[in-house]
């Protein structure tokens, strides 16, 4: 089941610029929350805040808290800990492009010394049926590389690999860009699913897709939380001007 | 700036002003025809009836597609909700407008009777609730859209005391009493037209303020918290 995260006075910087200013937010289990913003106000720096992936960029660094239920992100918690709890689903779909369409999704459990080939075929068969993809794959799981799969279907091949460790926690961002209007359908429905074993956070660009998934939003602009609430109020009268000018493309 | 997008909600806006302005103007003839028992009046607003009809399709027509081609959201999504529940709020104010010609040009071929009931007084309060309705879509103004509420029960209380006039003079003066039953239903007609200012005017506030205020949930007219605004 997704448990929820407590994000508090969490400020981030790149070397001397400051990315992110004392953000605070509540992310309900359960529940799929949608980023919003123009390019470059924060809400892919944010995201990445969750599960520490800025510690992979020189200079970068995050000040205050963030509880992923009751596992503090910046207090001791290993990144491998974290990242069994928090799953990642990126804007390019990323398949290890050597790796069969089964190893791909069994990447994560092998990485931690999961052998158990039986106990390994039923989580990959349940991820890609969690991915809405078992259908399309399963003739030929160990014959094809994930890399051979359409747009799509690497993007929910992918989502098939986060779910294999049985995280808490997904993070898409912009999982849909890449991908034509079905593809994109398909992700969004699986997202609508997965909210009920997962707490999910997206960034998006398309504000449709935060309307049409997401129970919840939040507006970043220039590094700072606008307005969060539910999302149907951001999209018929959000409380800040700032908001409602994106939301109408009067800026952004 | 979606700049398209922003003149196609500016052209839908200037179509459903010049919609209301139709509508205004055949009630107003409808109206000046009772007083003075003018058949070209009536005609001209039974002539002028398409024009609204045509203007309402285009109006519905146009919103239709910018829901389908622009997806707008917050206050565009409400301005769009709201011209086309106004658009179809002139097209009854237009059908009365008829209703109203039609009663005329039955009584202008009955003798003329005194009748104790002030109909052009009516007209008079009806017609500032039009215009007023029409004023707050115009300029975005939220208060002005509350006082047409409010006018509505002055109507509603004309009307009240037009049927209880007019039935008595039935009762009274059983010759007069078609006379009496076509100013009996220009009043009705007339306090329908009340009833659709009432209802642009409700739908103006839902698009300013995002408030449903129908049915007389006024309470949940939050006020604005921020300054209206004045484009659109």
């Amino acid at each position: 089941m997704g448990v929820g995260i407590t994000v508090e006075h969490v400020n981030a910087f790149y070397g001397k610029t400051q990315a992110l200013f004392d953000i605070n937010l509540v992310f309900q289990a359960n529940h799929a929350t949608a980023l919003i913003g123009p390019s470059g106000c924060g809400k892919s720096t944010f995201i990445r805040c969750l599960n520490r992936m800025h510690e992979t960029i020189p200079d970068a660094r995050v000040e205050g808290t963030v509880r992923i239920g009751d596992l503090s992100v910046y207090n001791g918690t290993s990144a491998t800990q974290l990242r069994r709890r928090v799953g990642m689903v990126f804007q390019k779909a990323n398949p290890f492009p050597t790796m069969s369409i089964y190893d791909n999704v069994a990447s994560g459990l092998k990485l931690n010394g999961f052998r158990n080939r039986k106990q390994l075929d039923e989580v990959v068969e349940r991820s890609l049926n969690s991915a809405a993809l078992w259908d399309e794959v399963k003739d030929h799981l160990h014959k094809k590389s994930g890399a051979s799969l359409s747009g799509g279907q690497q993007q929910r091949l992918c989502i098939a690999r986060a779910l294999a460790v049985q995280p808490e926690v997904l993070l898409m961002d912009e999982p849909c860009s890449a991908l034509d209007p079905i593809s994109t359908g398909k992700i969004e429905d699986l997202i609508f699913q997965l909210k009920e074993q997962y707490t999910i956070v997206i960034v998006t660009h398309n504000m449709q897709q935060a309307a049409r998934v997401a129970e919840f939003t939040g507006f970043f602009l220039l590094g700072k939380m606008i307005e969060f609430d539910k999302t149907e109020k951001v999209f018929r009268k959000p409380s800040d001007k700032r908001t409602e000018d994106y939301v109408t493309g009067r800026f952004g | 700036m979606r700049t398209r997008f922003q003149q196609e909600m500016e052209e839908l806006r200037e179509k459903l002003l010049r919609m209301g302005g139709l509508a205004e103007l055949a009630v107003d003839r409808a109206c000046q025809a009772y007083s003075e028992r003018d058949l070209t009046r009536c005609r001209l607003v039974l002539e002028n009836e398409s024009l609204i009809n045509v203007a309402e399709r285009e109006i519905d027509e146009r919103a239709f597609d910018i829901l389908a081609t622009q997806q707008p959201a917050a206050v565009d999504l409400r301005f769009i909700l709201a011209v086309t529940k106004i658009n179809s709020d002139l097209e009854r104010v237009g059908d009365q407008a008829v209703n109203i010609a039609e009663r005329v040009m039955d009584m202008i071929e009955l003798p003329a009777a005194d009748l104790p009931v002030d109909i052009p007084r009516m007209a008079t309060a009806v017609g500032a609730m039009v215009r007023r309705a029409l004023e707050s879509f115009v300029d975005g103004k939220a208060e002005l859209a509350q006082a047409v509420l409010e006018m509505d029960h002055v109507v509603d209380r004309m009307r009240d005391e037009a049927f209880i006039m007019l039935v008595r003079t039935m009762n009274e003066r059983p010759q007069v009493t078609q006379q009496a039953l076509d100013a009996l239903l220009v009043a009705r007609n007339l306090e329908r037209v009340a009833d659709h200012a009432t209802n642009i005017a409700e739908d103006v506030i839902f698009w300013v303020l995002g408030a449903d205020v129908r049915h007389h949930a006024l309470a949940a007219a939050q006020p604005p918290d921020r300054p209206e605004r004045q484009e659109q």
